[in-house]
């Protein structure tokens, strides 16, 4: 259907620059995320992409064209927004016909296209409905069908269920997934919940402050992160983080020393560094292992116990809280001294610039 | 105890709104009941609240003015002005909600400025400036001086009103394909019409009231209503029979608007207060 390039796009708001060149492929069908804190950017660049904000400099080109300079409802887009944004004095069925009947679209071949989209989206019983007379999740659902209906070239959602509770949200996402399959459409998606994005997304484009900090698949990100904000940002609960220094390395490894005095052969290639500069390792809380004695001992401070998982919180001796993740029950309990065992094979390494140092083997599901 | 006193609170509020609310419109009764009297009984010290009334004091002013040609006037006056300034206005307070830029606040503080100069500072100029384009004693005229004295508040208030418009419905009426033009009309001015429609209302009541200029810039050809009653104040002496019959004529219609149209008026002046 269609494909979406973005060159070296920026965008200055009075002198500051809030979105600072940032080049991006989207393939056809494929579903992007746009993932990051508040106040990074992915908002606006979806609306420079929507045409809801002007382009500072760079191009934007949809299948191949150039439409940094064509009206949004001309590039042949559809939006959903995070407050739904129907139209309150329309009926559902006005509301989906509205974009339609702009375009100028002979009312039987609206009437049916309607109908069609409302039986997917099984609001046949609303369509005379005002909005305000909807629930939160039947108002999400006129939103997307208002999108459908156009039959866009690209869906552009802003956050789209931020707006509901953590049930419905669930529901949503899975419904989105399955849309998405039927529609094969191709999707640009703003969120800020790193759970819809790795559940949803083809690719994801991690952003902070106006730059891409990674792009690549969910499991790219959380297998290689490229770089400590990543590595900090994508995982729940998040990856923990060790000071060490440098000893020295080859490419089967870099050998780093711990706070504790204990020496770690990390898996990672770590050309021209120094021996001696000062590292941070880092490793998910699922992979840390627990053991009664033994090096980089900390007390158990508080245990969440989620039933199919335990999260463990451990004090370090430096006051560091390290997240320990087991599956099942476990027994220990709070206050007692344990200590954690970091699998090499699962730690990363970060430079002190926070780069991360390549890892000997990738993942076999994050090609 | 604390009942007691949220008690007595309340009816000293009430007593207190009661006070206010006779005492604001004593006058308007005070005139009414005048209208109703001969000239004797109009003077008459101490004033009398029980006569026998009269319509006699109607009469004379009927004979004395075409009614009707004063009120023709100011409702082509009031209603004109409102218009034009409706038409105006939307565009306006439409770009300044939507498309603000760094000088929007100063604008919009810069037309309600020109509501704090007193009108006589500017009487001469607009007097030769009728006069020369051969507007004087004309409703054109008067619309147009009505039209732009009320434009600063109209645009204000509708900028209020369009401000509570959640901007993503605009957008999304961009996404579908609207043109600007598409957007206001078809989704903006549906979902703003209350507002609109008490600022609308706000101005009729302001052009139909307004006096300054009326009695500056009409002689008899476009005279409105508050010329009608000015007419009968001085000439021959007061006589407050006639001036206040002619007064209520003058404000009855208007009155009688605002007390049918008064909830939306009401909804109108707190919009956006009590959000």
């Amino acid at each position: 259907m269609a494909t979406v390039e973005l060159k070296n796009l920026r965008k200055t708001y009075l002198t500051e620059e809030i979105i600072k060149g940032i080049s991006l492929s989207i393939e056809d069908r494929e579903f992007v995320v746009f993932v990051g804190p508040s106040g990074c950017g992915k908002s606006t660049l979806l609306r420079m992409i929507a045409g809801l904000e002007d382009i500072t400099s760079g191009d934007l080109l949809i299948d191949g064209q150039r439409v940094n300079d064509v009206e949004p409802g001309k590039r042949g887009l559809a939006m959903v927004f995070q407050s739904y944004a129907l139209y309150p004095h329309m009926d559902v069925y006005k509301n989906m016909e509205f974009g339609l009947k702009l375009a100028g679209m002979p009312e039987a071949e609206r009437r049916e296209k309607i109908e069609h989209v409302a039986r997917t989206l099984q609001l046949e019983p609303y369509l005379h409905h005002k909005p305000g007379q909807l629930s939160g999740g039947q108002r999400q659902r006129v939103a997307i069908g208002r999108a459908i209906v156009r039959n866009p070239k690209v869906f552009l959602f802003d956050e789209p269920l931020s707006n509901l509770d953590a049930a419905l949200r669930g529901q949503m996402r899975v419904e989105l997934s399955a849309l998405h399959r039927k529609l094969g459409a191709t999707t640009i998606y703003v969120t800020h919940d790193q759970v819809e994005a790795m559940t949803m997304a083809d690719k994801i484009v991690v952003l902070q402050k106006g730059v891409v900090e990674q792009i690549g698949s969910p499991l790219e990100l959380y297998h290689h992160p490229r770089n400590l904000f990543v590595a900090r940002f994508i995982g729940s609960p998040p990856m923990n983080f060790f000071p060490a220094i440098f000893q020295g390395g080859d490419t089967t490894g870099s050998a780093v020393q711990l706070r504790d005095g204990s020496t770690l052969y990390v898996p990672v290639t770590s050309p021209g560094l120094l021996p001696g500069t000062k590292v941070t390792v880092g490793i998910r809380p699922e992979h840390v292992e627990l053991a009664a004695s033994g090096p980089n001992s900390g007390v158990v401070e508080v245990i969440e116990r989620l039933g199919a998982i335990t999260l463990v919180h451990v004090r370090m001796p430096d006051g560091q809280i390290i997240v320990v993740q087991m599956d099942g029950a476990v027994l220990t309990d709070v206050d007692t001294r344990v200590s954690l065992t970091l699998p090499p094979g699962n730690c990363h390494l970060f430079a002190p610039d926070g780069v991360a140092f390549e890892a000997c083997h990738r993942h076999p599901l994050a090609a | 105890m604390a009942v007691k006193t949220k008690t007595s609170t309340r009816i000293g509020v009430t007593i207190l709104g009661w006070g206010i609310a006779v005492w604001l419109f004593f006058p308007i009764f005070w005139m009414f009941l005048t209208s109703f009297k001969n000239e004797i009984q109009a003077i008459s010290t101490p004033p009398k609240l029980f006569f026998m009334p009269t319509l006699s004091s109607y009469a004379e002013v009927f004979e004395r003015a075409s009614y009707w040609h004063f009120t023709l006037n100011t409702v082509i006056v009031s209603v004109g002005a409102t218009a034009i300034a409706i038409a105006l206005a939307v565009p306006a307070a439409y770009s300044m909600a939507f498309l603000p830029s760094s000088r929007t606040r100063s604008t919009l503080l810069w037309m309600l400025s020109t509501r704090m100069l007193p009108p006589v500072g500017v009487l001469v100029p607009i007097y030769l400036l009728a006069r020369n384009t051969h507007l004087l004693d004309t409703c054109t005229g008067l619309a147009i001086v009505d039209m732009l004295t009320n434009l600063p508040i109209i645009v204000w208030m509708l900028y209020t009103f369009f401000r509570e418009v959640p901007a993503p419905i605009l957008e999304a009426g961009r996404m579908d394909g609207a043109s600007r033009w598409q957007e206001m009309t078809m989704v903006l001015l549906p979902l703003a019409l209350p507002g609109i429609a008490s600022t609308a209302l706000l101005s009729l009541i302001l052009c139909w009231n307004e006096a300054f200029w009326s009695l500056n810039l009409t002689s008899s050809h476009a005279a409105p209503l508050t010329a009608f009653i000015a007419s009968f104040s001085s000439p021959e002496g007061l006589f407050f029979g006639k001036l206040s019959a002619a007064s209520t004529l003058a404000v009855a219609p208007i009155l009688v608007f605002g007390w049918i149209s008064q909830k939306q008026l009401v909804r109108g002046l707190t919009f956006g207060a009590v959000k």
